[in-house]
């Protein structure tokens, strides 16, 4: 028998930041709890997927009852999917601290499995939730870090102060230079094949991230409405995203929604992501007919979708809800440079 | 050809970059939680030894380099090569002055040193970080000075030329730290 020497056993987190972890949990669930929202726990393990071309959901297979045959399930990227259905089901505003899980993301500020706070405000539009997620956050970080008051950028603000440029009208030319000037030099066929979202997030990644957030939280919010994610979409000129960000220290710690309630929509966008999927060769994945089925405020509707009884259910209740990576905030509060100082077994000890 | 993903890119590899051999410094993944993922890398370019940044996409693939590291004895300057031998094979190579550079003045025959073949070409020769080397010139006078302050030029066997403490003398064997070129230790 051979003993592993190399002394990877032990945890990379101190007992001291493992601690800080503890107290921040605490400190959260006395926040919601104060405000009474409920905390709630869905399953990791899912057979529908994310269908968002820019995640990658880990498969697993389950054999056993109800199964004999097997069933592939999908670990979460985060808990949104099943949280909307309670809240569909008449929850009222509710929070959930749990595990997800991230194929391919691994690096200073990823791991492939990390832990989020997702949290969900009934009645709430996207600049409450912010105003929400700023004082659970300064609460937790301002003692220690004597932060400035938040400050809110349009996206379109914080492009045109940190590139000149304006994220909304912007070509891959215009992106090409602003990178030339700032000394990113990326491989040509960026320049011949990319679509203007490539530029724009490598453009976001590399200028603009780096400058948010100094001293203060700094909240992006109306992003372009091709990056909607799970958000509305609200009439300007161009349409923007009741989507937000919310950024310290040059790292994005949250992303939040005004939530998309129309089902109708919502699957054309899950569709349109499974065919941005297919034209990437990326795996298909199921999507999920519980989420659309729960969105439905038709009961016309909801059978055609193939729910059988939702004694509950009455569509998507008007909401804004907003994922906090538990991780990221944990390094801010202890200044670590990387988050395997704040996990106690890092993917490569795991 | 091979290539590597983006997955593989680690500090230390060794991949073509704009016609170049080059080494990967650092490697950071960056990716927007809901956007394109990147690999932003510090890479030297082995044959300027300068370092640049670079920015690839998530999933792309660069072409490996076929490049080395070897220890080399190495055996005499022709005037116009360099001469190594492998101590295993008693395999030898002749290395050019671009390869060898400013490092020239601190090959010494006998001494080993880490070899970087490109296609099995040398391409970087790097001396051991410490040299023992004969002064062969320096100011006689001054003797009795142990104080060990200021100090005087001495030129060594292989040329080069380093700043020694004042009571060293000429034939005497010195110590030498051939990345910063400052002597250590009367050896």
């Amino acid at each position: 028998m051979r003993t592993d020497t190399s002394g990877d056993w032990q945890p990379v987190a101190t007992l001291e930041v493992l601690r800080l972890r503890a107290r921040l949990l605490e400190q959260i669930r006395a926040f919601f709890s104060g405000r009474r929202v409920l905390e709630v726990e869905t399953p990791v393990l899912s057979a529908a997927a994310v269908t968002d071309p820019m995640l990658a959901s880990f498969a697993t297979r389950y054999i056993g009852p109800l199964f004999p045959h097997g069933q592939t399930l999908y670990l979460h990227t985060s808990p949104e999917f099943p949280m909307k259905r309670l809240l569909a089901a008449g929850s009222g505003s509710i929070y959930q601290i749990c595990k997800v899980f991230r194929d391919g993301e691994s690096g200073r500020r990823h791991n492939p499995e990390f832990t989020m706070l997702e949290w969900y405000r009934v009645g709430f539009d996207h600049h409450q939730l912010m105003t929400e997620t700023g004082e659970l956050v300064m609460k937790l970080l301002a003692p220690a870090l004597g932060l400035n008051p938040p400050e809110k950028l349009t996206y379109r603000e914080a492009f045109l102060r940190h590139t000149n440029i304006n994220p909304h009208t912007a070509t891959v030319l215009d992106y090409a230079a602003v990178a030339d000037a700032h000394g990113i030099r990326v491989p040509i066929d960026l320049h011949q094949h990319a679509d203007v979202a490539v530029w724009r997030d490598l453009l976001l990644t590399h200028v603009v991230e780096p400058k948010l957030g100094q001293g203060q939280l700094t909240f992006i919010y109306d992003y372009p409405a091709c990056q909607a994610s799970l958000a509305r979409i609200q009439p300007d000129e161009p349409p923007v995203a009741a989507r937000f960000e919310l950024y310290l220290n040059g790292m994005e710690l949250a992303n939040g929604f005004h939530e998309l309630a129309d089902a109708d929509e919502q699957r054309t966008r899950f569709e349109q992501q499974l065919h941005a999927r297919a034209a990437s060769s990326l795996p298909a994945v199921p999507l999920d007919e519980r989420l659309l089925a729960a969105m439905c405020r038709d009961a016309q509707v909801s059978r055609e979708a193939g729910c059988r009884e939702r004694p509950l259910a009455h569509g998507l209740p008007d909401c804004a809800g907003v994922a906090l990576g538990f991780d990221r905030l944990v390094m801010i509060a202890c200044g670590a440079r990387s988050i395997e100082e704040v996990l106690p077994f890092p993917l490569d000890r795991a | 050809m091979a290539t590597y993903s983006t997955n593989e890119f680690k500090a230390g590899l060794k991949v073509m970059l704009d016609g170049d051999p080059a080494s990967i410094v650092e490697n950071e993944f960056v990716k927007p939680g809901k956007g394109q993922a990147f690999s932003r890398v510090r890479i030297r370019n082995l044959k300027t030894g300068r370092t640049i940044e670079r920015t690839f996409k998530s999933g792309e693939t660069i072409e490996a380099a076929d490049v080395a590291d070897v220890e080399m004895q190495y055996l005499y300057n022709d005037g116009q090569f360099w001469h190594f031998m492998n101590p295993e094979t008693y395999e030898q190579i002749a290395s050019d002055k671009n390869a060898v550079g400013e490092n020239a003045k601190w090959l010494k025959e006998q001494d080993v040193c880490i070899i970087t073949l490109f296609n099995g070409v040398p391409l970087i020769v790097e001396p051991p970080n410490t040299v023992v080397l004969k002064v062969t010139e320096t100011d006689p006078g001054l003797k009795g000075d142990t104080s060990g302050g200021g100090g005087k030029p001495a030129t060594l066997e292989t040329g080069a030329v380093v700043r020694v403490p004042l009571f060293v003398q000429i034939g005497e064997s010195i110590k030498v730290n051939t990345r910063t070129g400052e002597y250590l230790s009367r050896a």
